[in-house]
């Protein structure tokens, strides 16, 4: 396990309360954000996001299954995150613990509240049929705020996907039919500071953390508060605000990046 | 200034023969002939060919001077990180005050820092640090900057003039562990100029006339801020 | 393995252009990540893998430790999505032989007396798959390796050969991995030419045995030519300046 020096937690903290980060950044400001797609040729839709050096891929692969009893005509959408060794020296191999978990899962909340995945239209044939989506994160390199960069490749991914309805003689290749993306915005606290996009020293000390989804609207779509410290309320308005500020320029160099 | 031909060499490249030439650290010898072993710098002079590595862990040599982050307090000694393939040993013993069995997180506890001395690396790489030496002690305050080891020496410089300059433009207090970890104290800008004309030295290393331009980027930001 | 309707050669030529005796697209890139003290990124056809070196360091848990010398742990991995039929993620047992088969090859080059009780951890991802992973993937770790300052006393490199329509050729792509005869995959140490893995599944008579490896060693020093030159372009251009 990689040890923090506690005077490394001191100097942050004496730094926040100066208004100042130790990369020089604002409070809500994100590092440089590289947005990549298509970056897999195997998988039906690819995007490769870094921020900062935090760097993750997700690839999308569809293929054809069985819907839910309970909702027959829809279609499937199913989300997992790896958290390899590759990306830290603090990730073990093995099946995934509670962090890959939780970060598979407030991804796929966040695509999933938004109806990001038209998932009534991927129905084949009602009951018996239907297209699977399966998201598929893997961290590459690990810096700091793995959920931004988690769910911005997804979306990215997502945008560029196309339902391979060749491959099964079903047709054309189609873009798959998607709605508005929300984006996540993470922000963490110590010290009575709250930071937007942690680097991995802030994520260190970190002693809670809040991860907003927004869409176009400025509506909120998912949350998640994680690590066992707390938040005000007056805290948590201001987070979704910068949230909502930072996911629309955000979502601007998506649309950019896939070429909307 | 003498110019020393800073060539690159990667494991497995020829370097010579034992016949003309001793083979010396970072190289291996077979067959009668020397190779270099690690990726890193070749310095041949007429006695000695050595590799110095460009990356990799600390590797522990006794006397070094060091920075180390207690990784866990036992009850007569402490294991302490100092970035080299193993944790070192810190001793009841080896410390300038009195503990008692048991009493050792009420002196250094996990992530304390400490400037340390290697004591003693044994054939199985065991180590040992020891605080009892001047100018060993305890860290408060300030900020750690992770360097690779190799970069050490040229962030020090030659009789530590790189080291002198930045002291001097920066009014930081300024400490190099030889294990590749920096402790830097002063105000917030200084430790700011620091840790990024560090970061210069690491990324131009091996360019030639590096101790110039750092001082004239220094002198003149010193200028900019009149 | 099988009749099929593809014609793997025509005019002398693979399905994808090649000669008999040619490699596919190789691209090398030393230093790619930021935590792992050493990488690789490499593309080999439509191969894609990205390698990590974390190490030397106390290996755990302290029952693996080796009193004498460091143990080398390779993990090989495919990601969900680098194959056409999504991959359940997790090693299956494919993943661990090559991960065992691969570390073997890794211990042969490594001087591992320098750090005993420590283990040197490669990571080996495959992100995009397309034949011959695990050669690529060896590739990368050796470059990984050196990147990582791992003492070495030779870069190891792999490639494969095997025999499609009774014609012994080097490298095999896609299609002819699934409809070809024989895959025969090694690794050497190109310094010395020994070898450090050899797996092979098929069907070949001695003497195309001796073709196929002849074949996959010479495709191995043209690896190991681009290995160097990715190592060395990272490292000189930090070099920079020149005499003032």
């Amino acid at each position: 396990m990689t040890i923090t020096p506690s005077i490394k937690k001191e100097y942050l903290v004496n730094l926040a309360e100066n208004g100042k980060r130790s990369d020089g950044r604002k409070f809500d400001e994100f590092r440089k954000i590289s947005i990549e797609t298509g970056v897999i040729s195997k998988a039906e839709g690819s995007a490769r996001v870094k921020i900062g050096n935090t760097q993750v891929i997700s690839g999308i692969k569809m293929d054809i299954g069985e819907p839910y009893p309970d909702s027959p005509e829809s279609g499937v959408m199913t989300t997992a995150a790896e958290l390899i060794p590759l990306a830290s020296p603090d990730f073990e191999a093995g099946p995934p613990r509670e962090d890959a978990i939780e970060l598979a899962r407030v991804v796929d909340r966040g695509i999933r509240e938004s109806e990001l995945i038209e998932v009534d239209k991927l129905c084949i044939e009602p009951g018996e049929k239907v297209w699977m989506v399966f998201i598929d994160i893997h961290i590459l390199d690990f810096d700091g705020n793995l959920f931004d960069a988690a769910s911005l490749a997804s979306l990215a991914a997502l945008l560029t996907t196309n339902v391979p309805a060749e491959r099964f003689d079903l047709g054309e290749n189609y873009p798959l039919p998607l709605k508005e993306p929300p984006i996540s915005c993470t922000s963490v606290k110590y010290n009575g500071v709250v930071v937007m996009d942690p680097s991995l020293d802030e994520e260190e000390i970190a002693e809670a953390r809040l991860t907003v989804a927004t869409d176009i609207n400025g509506h909120l779509r998912a949350m998640q508060k994680g690590l066992n410290g707390s938040f005000s309320v007056d805290e948590i308005k201001k987070v979704i605000k910068a949230s909502i500020d930072n996911g629309r320029k955000i979502q601007e160099q998506l649309y950019k990046s896939v070429g909307k | 200034m003498s110019q020393e031909k800073r060539e690159i060499v990667i494991p497995s490249q020829l370097l010579g023969d034992i016949k003309n030439i001793k083979a010396g650290r970072g190289t291996f010898v077979e067959n009668g002939k020397i190779y270099a072993e690690v990726l890193g710098i070749l310095n041949k002079n007429s006695n000695y060919i050595n590799v110095t590595p460009l990356k990799g862990r600390y590797d522990p040599i006794e006397k070094d001077f060091v920075i180390g982050i207690v990784e866990e307090a036992m009850s007569s000694s402490w294991l302490v990180d100092i970035n080299a393939a193993y944790p070192a040993l810190l001793h009841v013993n080896e410390v300038p005050w009195d503990v008692d069995f048991g009493e050792t997180e009420r002196y250094l506890n996990y992530g304390d820092c400490i400037m340390a001395k290697v004591l003693q690396v044994d054939q199985e790489k065991k180590l040992q640090i020891t605080l009892k030496d001047r100018n060993l002690y305890k860290i408060k305050g300030g900020q750690i900057i992770n360097v690779e080891p190799s970069k050490v020496p040229r962030i020090i410089g030659k009789k530590g003039s790189m080291i002198s300059l930045l002291k001097k433009y920066t009014k930081c207090r300024i400490f190099v562990g030889q294990n590749g970890r920096i402790w830097v104290d002063g105000d917030d800008d200084g430790i700011k100029k620091v840790i990024n004309t560090i970061d210069m030295i690491e990324n131009e290393a091996l360019s030639y006339g590096l101790t110039n331009k750092i001082e004239e980027l220094l002198k003149k930001e010193a200028k900019d801020v009149h | 393995m099988n009749d099929t309707e593809i014609k793997l050669f025509e005019n002398g030529k693979r399905i994808d252009g090649r000669k008999p005796d040619e490699l596919r697209k190789i691209k090398i890139e030393a230093g790619v990540l930021h935590r792992a003290e050493g990488s690789c990124y490499l593309e080999w056809g439509g191969n894609k893998v990205i390698a990590a070196v974390y190490g030397p360091r106390e290996a755990i848990p302290r029952h693996t430790q080796n009193p004498l010398r460091a143990i080398v742990n390779a993990r090989y991995n495919m990601a969900a999505f680098s194959v056409d039929d999504r991959k359940r993620p997790g090693p299956d047992r494919r993943s661990r032989e090559i991960s065992k088969v691969i570390s073997e090859a890794l211990e042969n080059v490594i001087l591992l007396e320098r750090f005993p009780r420590a283990s040197i951890d490669v990571n080996i991802e495959v992100l995009d798959a397309e034949a011959g992973t695990r050669c690529a993937g060896l590739t990368a770790a050796g470059v990984a390796l050196v990147d990582a300052g791992i003492p070495m006393k030779d870069i190891p490199v792999a490639c494969a050969a095997g025999k499609i329509e009774n014609q012994v050729v080097l490298d095999l792509g896609k299609d002819e991995d699934n409809y070809g005869n024989a895959d025969l995959p090694i690794a050497i140490s190109p310094r010395t030419g020994e070898v450090l893995l050899l797996q092979m599944d098929g069907h070949l008579t001695l003497e195309e045995f001796d073709q196929a490896l002849d074949l996959a060693i010479k495709g191995c020093h043209i690896v190991s030519d681009i290995q160097k030159k990715a190592i060395t372009d990272k490292y000189q251009s930090v070099q920079g300046g020149t005499t003032q």
